[in-house]
């Protein structure tokens, strides 16, 4: 399949021409575009890897689409690799840009771009949305239901009651989930002697 | 210097801008208009204004485009690496030294918290555009909209660039009458 060289070139080119010129309404709705290509088209990485990605992408400063590209292309062919996802996910609509300039006033006041713009928005929801779904649902097979709610509900009060910031949201869970199996051991170790079947 | 003064605006506005490209729009403002006067204001809106109207990301159009009217092609080139380079570089590090550590607890533990906060970052994400959707077309075209789009992706398993396509077409034919 695409273990060629120009295959793998071809392939990081094309989904990443896809999801820049697909991905209308900024960083936020181009995440599941490029999760599709990435996970279900191309299978170049699984559902867990690309939402450690996710974060850590989230975690770094400047643009999200762009890094979270150069590194699958970086994963896939090293620098040149990195080189051809970022240039083909963002130069179709940097040149539009700089084409386009001159029908400024036209395009933005536009009804149907404006239309345009509006039919996609809610497509973007439903896929954030089953994104969603699909995190929540791995969350609560990796850390059981009762621990699982537990987090979500912290996650929630942190980022949209106290309004923190989601790169000290991410490093705060990052920094339990350094010792969270140590801590799940020490836990289970001490209740071993109470109980005769170990849970 | 105008080459000099690319990469140095560019990379200060993207690596203070946290939590991703509309993030850093104020930071690229500042440099821009206030402190290399590169636009005025009146031009950066116009082209915040295009910027919205076309897909990609927003931060990369913007550094094109100035990129492009300080120094022409290489200008363009400049100020997109200044704004991508850095951390795309930070990121790739970052996640090599995670897969160095794949099977240690302490890494396991990191990539299985990291799901619940995505989750809820993506949920809030979903609202968002739930609510701006409702406030542009209206609840009941969004709502149709969202479930005829839910029903294609993932009942039907049609691929979302289909998907998104179709969804253009009718924002446009419809739409267009309504926003």
């Amino acid at each position: 399949m695409g273990s060629s060289k120009n295959g793998d070139y071809g392939q990081l080119f094309w989904a990443m021409f896809k999801t820049g010129v697909l991905g209308f309404g900024g960083g936020p709705s181009v995440i599941p575009l490029i999760r599709h290509e990435a996970v279900k088209t191309y299978n170049w990485i699984d559902n867990d890897e690309f939402g450690e990605i996710l974060a850590l992408a989230n975690a770094l400063p400047g643009p999200i689409a762009t890094k979270m590209a150069a590194y699958l292309g970086y994963r896939k062919r090293g620098t040149l690799g990195a080189t051809v996802a970022v240039l083909s996910h963002i130069l179709p609509s940097a040149l539009a840009m700089i084409a386009l300039m001159s029908v400024v006033q036209y395009l933005s006041g536009s009804q149907i771009v404006q239309g345009m713009i509006a039919g996609v928005i809610p497509v973007v929801a439903v896929m954030l949305g089953v994104m969603a779904y699909e995190f929540g649902e791995k969350a609560i097979k990796g850390l059981g239901a009762k621990l699982g709610i537990v987090l979500f509900v912290a996650a929630f009060v942190l980022l949209q009651l106290l309004d923190v910031h989601d790169a000290i949201v991410i490093a705060l869970f990052l920094a339990y989930g350094a010792f969270h199996f140590k801590i799940v051991r020490k836990l289970r170790e001490r209740k071993q002697p109470n109980e005769t079947s170990g849970g | 210097m105008d080459w000099w003064n690319l990469i140095v605006g560019f990379f200060i506005a993207n690596v203070l801008g946290y939590g991703g490209g509309p993030a850093s729009i104020p930071l690229m403002y500042n440099e821009i208009v206030n402190h290399y006067k590169w636009l005025n204001n009146e031009d950066f809106s116009n082209i915040l204004a295009l910027g919205n109207s076309l897909p990609g990301p927003i931060a990369t159009k913007i550094a094109a485009f100035v990129g492009f009217d300080v120094w022409s092609w290489p200008g363009m080139l400049l100020a997109l690496a200044a704004t991508i380079v850095p951390s795309a570089i930070a990121l790739i590090v970052l996640l090599k030294l995670l897969h160095k550590h794949r099977q240690s607890p302490v890494v396991k533990g990191m990539s299985l918290l990291v799901q619940p906060v995505i989750a809820v970052m993506m949920l809030l994400l979903t609202w968002q555009m739930a609510d701006s959707s409702i406030g542009s077309s209206g609840i009941w075209h969004t709502i149709g909209i969202a479930a005829v789009a839910y029903w294609a992706m993932e009942r039907k398993k049609i691929h979302p660039a289909l998907v998104v396509c179709a969804a253009f077409i009718y924002g446009g034919l419809v739409l267009s009458h309504v926003v």
